[in-house]
């Protein structure tokens, strides 16, 4: 249960390498003991590491095969997650960035970012829904981001796919709602990450710890959709409303 | 049966659950034996402060129609009563005999059943103990539905004494016989005490509690330094009919109390904050008489002044509150000064602080007095509140103290194994009846009862 004051027992991670999803279950950690930490991801030595280093934040982690690559599965993944007592936060932080000259151009990359960022997110989060449903209690955490808001001519394979995730997931929060569960759509700006090694950071970027930091305030407040950092939402409110001609000569 | 979101009193944390109103033994006896795979739960009046009345995704059973009094043997003394009748309908029964609760707690708006699980205590707590030491015995209807009567030193007195206090999770209470205890009037005659810092206070309630049979202290922890923990003492005892003015015997076994006023909506958050809980801290200490000896005070006055306003919870805004209550031992009032203090200087300030003397405890496994000094703070949802708690359950842990679970909202499970040693006993008498752990609730899951 999550309890009055916003701290879960449990966490899913979905996505476990994920910088952001490691970050947000140390944050957790920190405030307290026993957390149960679920982390599914593709066997990696990435994954191994990962589990190592949420152990070290004193979480009993159990690791779960998970690609997001390969919907059929999803269902049976969220159910082994729950095998050991209900999922109070489950936090879907896989995603793939790719590039993206070659993500508009070339079948398999765009085909790639589409299964991956957007079925993915769809078959997992209909599994989600079917869980909270069942427990009448669980936040699930989406990680969304601004690219999603405008598309943009440098990312929008990219972008495009985290609209259709983002739609979802702010429709499942509306329909879990009346079930005692709630959706966190989060829309992070540049995050400085493994996602992103190697890029130059756009203006307001952030880290994975100040994305978790988000995350966990808006547990705790009652939040549905946020933004990081949370400027980015004026910002992104302004440029969604640029005609397309001043937008597309902005440096974005 | 409907789909409701229940919240404790605190507001925090709802969930929903299907409610089912069962009219009959064989209707309740069926919602049990075939609640699906998120378990069952009786809920009362709920006033439990956090999640032990709430099953999310699961089943909970009101049973607050299941309100008749059996039988009334004034001769012995004792009541026999269906669990779902409050406390309040229970006094106004019993009261025109001359009888009454031995334990009554800070609300009359509680049903027998509700006190029997949370196991509540009252300002008698040092004389007369709490609940559970009143009932003589119970029928509780188990998981297999098998409906078995229990007293407290009879052949099943291990699950008596796993049901006092157990939140709930060993069977629905359908009937307790409580033992009442004798009065000539509703009325208390009642010394008021103000002391200036919480060393004073500590001296007066151990000195001064075996001359009353009723004490609490309330007391001040906004303001800091010399004067901490100042307080308002008031104890007395029941008053006998010719302490009452001529005109008043007649009626000195009526029940004087009404709701005054409602609290018609939720405030805004943070209404209740530093300064709005600092001046009613000073007022309040400020109002009390410095000394008042023998002042006839009616049941209400005494000892629910927060009844005369309805749904008072409200004024806490839609991020409800916490109460924290906890116990540390005799000999350990440094950790109490610790806990005080820490209060007391942190940006967190509660209004309605309760101090007051246990006695012994009794044989519940999960009962939550035990002998020693309690508090009880009310503070309001806010960043960082957390880390507080989590400190102050710290130093109540190192006391060899605990926390109250009819309030407790967000302690963790492996503080709360510590703070209950008797927990692996209580599992031991749910493993025998109800192996499958049918009944539970959002607090059992939370804490791993």
């Amino acid at each position: 249960m999550i309890d009055a004051l916003g701290r879960p027992q449990s966490l899913l991670l979905l996505g476990g390498t994920s910088d952001i999803a490691l970050a947000t279950a140390e944050a957790y950690a920190a405030a307290g003991p026993g957390l149960r930490v679920a982390l599914a991801a593709r066997p990696s030595a990435d994954r191994d590491a990962a589990v190592t280093r949420l152990e070290a934040a004193g979480c009993t982690v159990r690791a779960l095969d998970f690609d997001a690559r390969e919907p059929d599965t999803h269902a049976a993944v969220v159910e082994a997650a729950a095998q050991d007592g209900d999922v109070d936060l489950a936090v879907v932080a896989f995603g793939l960035l790719g590039d993206q000259e070659q993500a508009w151009t070339d079948v398999a990359a765009a085909r790639a970012l589409a299964e991956v960022n957007y079925v993915g997110a769809v078959t997992v989060g209909v599994a989600l829904g079917d869980l909270v449903r069942r427990q009448g209690h669980g936040v699930v955490v989406a990680l969304s981001s601004v690219a999603g808001e405008r598309p943009r001519r440098s990312n929008f394979v990219y972008g495009s796919t985290k609209a259709g995730m983002d739609a979802f997931y702010t429709g499942l929060g509306e329909a879990l709602r009346p079930l005692g569960g709630r959706v966190v759509v989060v829309r992070p700006g540049f995050v400085r990450s493994k996602m992103t090694e190697g890029l130059d950071a756009a203006p307001l970027a952030t880290t994975p710890e100040g994305v978790a930091e988000a995350i966990v305030k808006a547990v705790t407040g009652g939040s549905e959709q946020v933004w990081v950092p949370g400027a980015m939402r004026g910002v992104m409110s302004g440029l969604r409303h640029l005609p397309r001609g001043v937008f597309r000569r902005l440096p974005v | 049966m409907s789909r409701e979101t229940l919240h404790g009193w605190g507001r925090t944390s709802p969930t929903p659950a299907d409610v089912h109103r069962p009219a009959g033994l064989d209707e309740l006896r069926s919602s049990v034996t075939t609640s699906g795979a998120r378990g069952v739960l009786v809920r009362g009046l709920g006033r439990s402060y956090g999640d032990a009345a709430q099953n999310a995704g699961g089943d909970v059973l009101d049973l607050t129609g299941w309100t008749r009094i059996l039988d009334l043997d004034v001769a012995a003394a004792t009541v026999t009563v269906e669990s779902g009748a409050s406390l309040d309908a229970l006094m106004r029964a019993v009261l025109p005999f001359g009888l009454w609760l031995p334990v009554i707690p800070g609300t009359r708006q509680v049903t027998v059943g509700g006190a029997i699980a949370a196991d509540v205590h009252g300002k008698n707590h040092h004389v007369r103990g709490s609940f559970g030491d009143h009932v003589v015995s119970m029928d509780v209807l188990l998981a297999s539905g098998d409906v078995v009567t229990v007293a407290p030193d009879g052949p099943d007195a291990e699950l008596f004494w796993a049901t006092v206090g157990g939140m709930g999770l060993t069977g629905v209470v359908l009937r307790a016989t409580v033992a009442l205890k004798r009065v000539e009037s509703s009325f208390f005659l009642v010394d008021t005490d103000r002391v200036p810092n919480l060393d004073g206070l500590l001296t007066s309630l151990s000195e001064g509690d075996s001359r009353y049979e009723y004490s609490v202290a309330w007391f001040d922890t906004a303001t800091t330094g010399a004067s901490m923990g100042r307080a308002v003492v008031t104890r007395g005892d029941q008053a006998p009919r010719d302490a009452l003015p001529e005109a008043d015997r007649p009626g000195a076994l009526s029940m004087s109390d009404r709701t005054l006023a409602t609290v018609p909506f939720s405030f805004p958050n943070g209404v209740v904050n530093r300064f709005t809980a600092r001046a009613f801290n000073a007022l309040w200490y400020a109002k009390a008489p410095r000394h008042r000896h023998g002042e006839l005070q009616n049941l209400t006055q005494f000892f629910h002044p927060l009844d005369v306003v309805a749904d008072w919870n409200r004024v806490y805004g839609s991020a409800g509150f916490c109460q924290y209550q906890f116990v540390v031992p005799f000999g350990e009032e440094a950790a109490f000064r610790t806990a005080v203090g820490m209060i007391a200087e942190s940006d967190h300030v509660s209004s309605l602080n309760v101090l007051k003397r246990f006695g012994a405890g009794n044989r519940g496994l999960l009962s939550f007095p035990t002998e020693g000094w309690t508090l009880a703070v009310d503070l309001p949802v806010r960043r960082g509140l957390d880390a507080l708690l989590r400190d102050l359950d710290a130093v109540v842990l190192d006391a060899g103290g605990r926390l109250y679970l009819a309030k407790d909202s967000r302690a963790d499970a492996a503080t709360i194994a510590r703070m209950y040693p008797r927990l692996d006993a209580f599992a031991a008498v749910r493993d025998r009846v109800d192996p499958d752990r049918r009944f539970r609730s959002d607090l059992a899951r939370r804490l791993d009862l």
